[in-house]
């Protein structure tokens, strides 16, 4: 009996005491159609570990132009508006990656429709702007929303990159991500990753008394939503690879337990049903799996069980604390966390639990491991003194430690593998943030949430 | 007043047990939140104090020691520990009708799903202690909170010294 429970714990119907904590559900959003040629002659001869000479590299982003001025449910002021916001969103996600100096259109001349195929090179080159981004907004008859996005070297007046969506209008922040990331890709030769999300906890309350809720939002921080009431403690939240569902920890029932959240139906199952407590939930990089661990009588393993339902099958099986998992991009890999040294270190084991080796042995504890979605480095929290984002390669050597922070924790990797996201706390208020590092370790910075927050899980591109 | 302070003398005495523990935390925790402000009640055949069963019952009874402390990332039961244990369990003797809920914590220098996991271990270290003390386990339940719930706030090594526990709470 109790080898079937595990064995269909997914296909468990929800309790109704599991669905106290839930807000209202509502699905994401639609299709976005990819227009136009992307060209993929490779980018500049840049890197981002290299990024001196060319961070004032001067961007100009004037507002996107309308062919014609019309309603639109995507801007209250119709699309010569949205296109102006557009270009604003476009601008924030440059300049907040600390690799441009963009100007955006609040301080340029608006470009006519025409001249978005056939830019006004004089103004431009006046401006002492090296590259210019073009766009426009056309409202289609069938209420969905085309954009264009062009990309132009202003010395050489050539176009470098174009390309076209047609999204919903609810989605018309994702036409601008798309933009942005079709430019960094093109400056930096590097994969996008701006057209993304994050969930996280929100938290509020006094230290000892936090109220810590699930939460999403875009990869810049817009159309934030909280899924759940807080009237539960809410923790590590992942999102699956489809952004369908998302795992996370809740104390709904009382004890610490991993759920399965489906956002479209606002729905969530326990991931295994056991009388013992779960957490550190984790996807396999095709969403098929699940990593959890589970602690018996005090001992905690690391368990895999399918996504859809299935056998639970144990990974680890040494005393002590066995914990979290990431797996490699390819899924042959997982890096996870063990005390079984007497105190926390990464180790690496094959995807079946077999060879099981440590991976870290610098000074310090090696906690959180993170595989890079590109494969080339596990990202960790270093306890040495003050925790701090590191990244090591996979053989668990070239240790290189990016921030400072006093309590730095739980680093999240960007689509792209260039940029880690982490949360920090604040000594004694106990306050925490969501921040940022590029992988030089030079380009830091705190994002902006509605209130604190932490668990930090960066989804991959959306799809 | 009197009668609680003279019973809790009483059971301290019973029990035999030494007052200090070795490994007190440098600053004492804030006391028990008042849950006995009952308003004065004149009837004359109420008995005063907590009722059994009740966690302040079960508190006084054991003499605040419903909380034992750990080192530093450990799960050990040193000889304080041992010692709380020993009375927690001749209440539970005591009073078989009571059932209790053992909460681990953990300071705040860990990582969050590591301390969820060594909450569980302390937890479960002083449900193993209390067990082979001759508490039946089915008694005991387990909860940890990892470092989601301190109880001092500071973050210096007294406050740490105090949220690293594991709290016995009796299920009412």
């Amino acid at each position: 009996m109790k080898y079937l429970l595990l064995a269909f714990a997914l296909f468990a119907a929800p309790l109704a005491a599991q669905d106290q904590d839930l807000g209202a559900p509502s699905a994401e959003g639609g299709e976005v159609e990819t227009l136009g040629e992307a060209q993929d002659d490779g980018g500049l001869t840049f890197t981002v570990t290299d990024e001196s000479d060319w961070q004032d590299l001067g961007v100009a982003i004037p507002g996107f132009a309308t062919d014609r001025d019309v309603a639109t449910p995507a801007n209250a002021d119709g699309t010569a508006a949205l296109g102006r916001e557009v270009a604003r969103v476009i601008t924030a996600n440059l300049r907040n990656n600390g690799l441009f100096k963009p100007v955006g259109p609040d301080s340029l001349p608006q470009p006519s429709f025409a001249q978005i195929t056939a830019p006004n090179w004089g103004t431009w080159s006046g401006r002492g702007a090296e590259m210019l981004v073009h766009g426009y907004v056309r409202a289609r008859t069938d209420g969905r929303l085309l954009f264009g996005c062009y990309l132009y070297d202003v010395a050489l007046q050539d176009e470098l990159v174009r390309e076209g969506w047609v999204v919903p209008p609810a989605d018309w922040r994702r036409a601008a991500h798309k933009c942005a990331d079709l430019i960094y890709s093109r400056l930096t030769g590097e994969s996008p990753f701006f057209d993304s999300r994050i969930a996280y906890i929100a938290e509020t309350g006094p230290k000892d008394r936090r109220i810590k809720r699930l939460a999403i939002m875009d990869s810049d921080g817009a159309n934030h939503r909280f899924l759940t009431l807080g009237s539960a403690t809410a923790l590590t939240p992942r999102y699956s690879p489809d952004y369908k569902r998302l795992l996370y920890l809740s104390y709904v029932d009382g004890n610490p337990r991993i759920y399965v959240y489906d956002i479209g139906t606002g729905r969530q199952v326990l991931v295994a049903q056991t009388g013992n407590p779960t957490f550190a939930p984790r996807w396999s990089p095709d969403g098929r799996y699940i990593l959890y661990s589970m602690a018996i009588a005090g001992n905690t393993d690391i368990y895999r069980v399918p996504s859809n339902g299935g056998q639970s099958v144990r990974l680890t099986d040494t005393p002590g604390i066995d914990i979290g998992g990431s797996y490699s991009p390819d899924g042959s890999k997982i890096v996870f966390e063990s005390d079984r040294s007497g105190e926390q270190q990464c180790y690496v084991m094959n995807a079946d639990g077999s060879n099981q080796r440590r991976l870290s042995f610098f000074g310090g504890r090696c906690a959180t491991p993170e595989w890079s979605p590109r494969g080339d480095q596990i990202a960790f929290t270093r306890i040495a003194g003050d925790f701090n984002i590191a990244v090591m390669g996979t053989n668990g050597r070239n240790l290189r430690v990016l921030t400072k922070g006093w309590q730095d924790e739980a680093p999240t990797w960007a689509p792209n593998g260039r940029i880690i996201q982490f949360f920090r706390t604040e000594r004694n208020s106990g306050r925490s943030a969501l921040w940022q590092v590029d992988l030089t370790g030079r380009n830091e910075r705190k994002l902006p949430t509605p209130v604190d927050a932490s668990d930090p899980a960066w989804g991959p591109l959306l799809p | 007043m009197n009668v609680r302070l003279a019973s809790t003398l009483l059971l301290t005495a019973s029990l035999g047990l030494a007052g200090c523990s070795k490994k007190a935390p440098e600053e004492l925790p804030p006391p028990p939140a008042p849950t006995t402000t009952e308003a004065p009640a004149p009837a004359p055949y109420t008995p005063a104090g907590p009722t059994v069963g009740s966690q302040a019952h079960f508190e006084n009874a054991v003499n605040g020691q419903n909380v034992i402390y750990f080192d530093t990332d450990r799960y050990n039961i040193d000889s304080a520990d041992a010692a709380a244990l020993q009375a927690q369990a001749q209440y539970l003797a005591r009073y078989p009708q009571v059932n209790i809920t053992i909460e681990g914590h953990c300071d705040e220098r860990g990582t969050r799903e590591y301390n969820l996991a060594l909450g569980e271990r302390r937890a479960n270290a002083a449900k193993n202690y209390l067990t082979g003390l001759g508490v039946d386990a089915s008694r005991i339940r387990t909860v940890s909170y990892g470092k989601e719930r301190p109880v001092a706030l500071g973050s210096d090594e007294g406050s740490w010294a105090q949220n690293r526990r594991a709290v016995s709470i009796v299920i009412s």
